[in-house]
């Protein structure tokens, strides 16, 4: 059995990671390229939206890593106000960039969807309204962290602003169904089988597992600079120094 | 009974800050006269067009209170953590969730209670009809306590950070979203000739959440930021 513990000490995950976030990279670039291309050269045109429906192949994956990665990032706030582990603190503070990225991605594809199909860069309804809140929440909580100048207290005041902001998510996730609103409903779900072809379906799911692999990689790396910055002056990453000719 | 669940403490943390606020009630008046001038500049800088004023009222008046209520945080827990009353409330043997749900109450007697009776004579200027002047009066009565609640946190959060106060406007804004949709929302649907009823259930609904959840993230938030 590995022992997990022995990796959230920030000595032996700072190599760990070093090694794994370029493989998760390359994957990124592999399947990300070949999701893109069978979305946009394979996938048959849509009978209703003609070519134009084809950025539903970055919209949808990219807005749903905006919401999972909050809950990620909710997830090691608690793990980390719970179990008061340094690495995990900085997981969740590495995740937020690339989070509020994703969730500007969303509402940027989305206007670039909704000017051909509803004649509208923008309207106020409930699921485009709660993914700006989205964004506002994670501006918010970085904006909170680097603020704070201890970094133990900027990374607890981080976290527990997280988990208040979470109750955003089901409301952002289920506000198609809610309320009654211009943005279509959900294609794909668990519970029954998906509204599109099999092919745009596959297409969709690729860039959505390239998009997981980029935000491990970037997580990865952005958590690497982080420990270095917060143990600089401690003996091993001197010795990481030492190491180099 | 009153001892052991800390109500007690409760009545005496929103007595003193009552008494504190009563000592300069110009401090105290300040938030509500911000909400009048706040409300005053719309007519000015959209135009005095009745029907346009009808419609956008309910809007204006509820981010003018959203506004008043955030301003006013920082007076919350910035004062007492300055001069080190906050500490010794925190070392005192009544829980600190009650101690905090004493300090909400006394803002929201400060800040909210006194935009109920404000918000109706400015409604009036934008010709606003009576029904649904009571109808503001009530989602205003439900909704600026939740306000008072979530600003707790941010207020909590941010203890001491230079440049607090704007970054409690990032905080705390867009959890007062919901809040401002329902409270305008029933107003609006008032006015729309329907009833304000679900309005009305949501708000109560995320004042009874607020109510639970707020003094438990607020008592956290505090002994994060004073460890």
């Amino acid at each position: 059995m590995i022992n997990w513990f022995k990796y959230s000490t920030p000595s032996t995950f700072y190599p760990l990671a070093g090694r794994l976030a370029p493989w998760f990279m390359l994957a990124a670039i592999a399947i990300g390229s070949l999701g893109l291309y069978i979305g946009f050269f394979l996938a048959p045109t849509d009978a209703q939206q003609g070519e134009g429906y084809r950025i539903i192949f970055l919209h949808v994956p990219v807005s749903w890593m905006s919401m999972f990665i909050y809950l990620v990032m909710a997830f090691w706030a608690a793990v980390g106000l719970a179990f008061n582990s340094r690495l995990s603190a900085m997981m969740a503070r590495a995740l937020a960039p690339t989070g509020a990225m994703f969730t500007f991605l969303s509402l940027w594809t989305g206007a670039l969807w909704g000017k051909p199909m509803w004649g509208t860069w923008w309207v106020w309804d409930a699921r485009l309204t709660s993914e700006l809140i989205l964004l506002f929440l994670y501006i918010g909580i970085m904006a909170l962290q680097s603020a704070i100048e201890n970094a133990r207290r900027a990374d607890k005041a981080g976290a527990l602003l997280t988990l208040v902001g979470v109750v955003n998510i089901p409301i952002i996730y289920f506000s198609v169904e809610w309320w009654n609103t211009l943005h279509q409903g959900a294609s794909v779900s668990l519970t029954r089988a998906p509204s599109m072809a099999t092919i745009m379906l596959v297409a969709m799911l690729l860039v959505s597992l390239a998009a997981w692999m980029y935000t491990i990689s970037v997580a990865l790396i952005r958590a690497r600079c982080i420990i270095l910055e917060r143990e600089r002056h401690s003996t091993w990453v001197h010795r990481l120094n030492e190491k180099k000719p | 009974m009153m001892q052991s669940l800390g109500l007690a403490a409760t009545y005496a943390v929103i007595r003193r800050d009552l008494g504190l606020a009563m000592r300069r009630k110009s401090d105290a008046l300040t938030p509500v006269f911000f909400f009048v001038i706040v409300v005053s500049l719309f007519p000015l800088g959209i135009g005095a067009e009745r029907d346009t004023l009808r419609q956008i009222a309910p809007g204006i008046i509820w981010v003018a209170a959203l506004l008043a209520s955030m301003l006013s945080l920082n007076r919350l827990f910035e004062e007492d953590h300055a001069d080190g009353t906050l500490e010794q409330l925190m070392l005192s043997t009544a829980p600190l969730g009650m101690l905090v749900t004493g300090k909400v109450i006394a803002h929201w007697i400060l800040t909210g209670v006194p935009l109920l009776f404000v918000a109706p004579l400015l409604a009036l200027q934008f010709d606003l009809a009576p029904a649904s002047l009571l109808t503001l009066a009530t989602s205003l009565a439900i909704g600026t306590p939740v306000l008072s609640l979530l600003g707790a946190i941010g207020a909590s959060l941010t203890i001491g950070l230079r440049g607090g106060g704007v970054l409690i406007a990032l905080l705390v804004l867009p959890l007062y979203v919901p809040v401002l949709i329902f409270g305008a929302g029933a107003v609006a649907s008032v006015n729309a000739g329907l009833g304000a009823e679900s309005h009305f259930s949501l708000l109560a609904a995320a004042l009874a959440l607020a109510a639970f959840f707020s003094p438990l993230a607020t008592t956290m938030a505090l002994r994060i930021a004073l460890e």
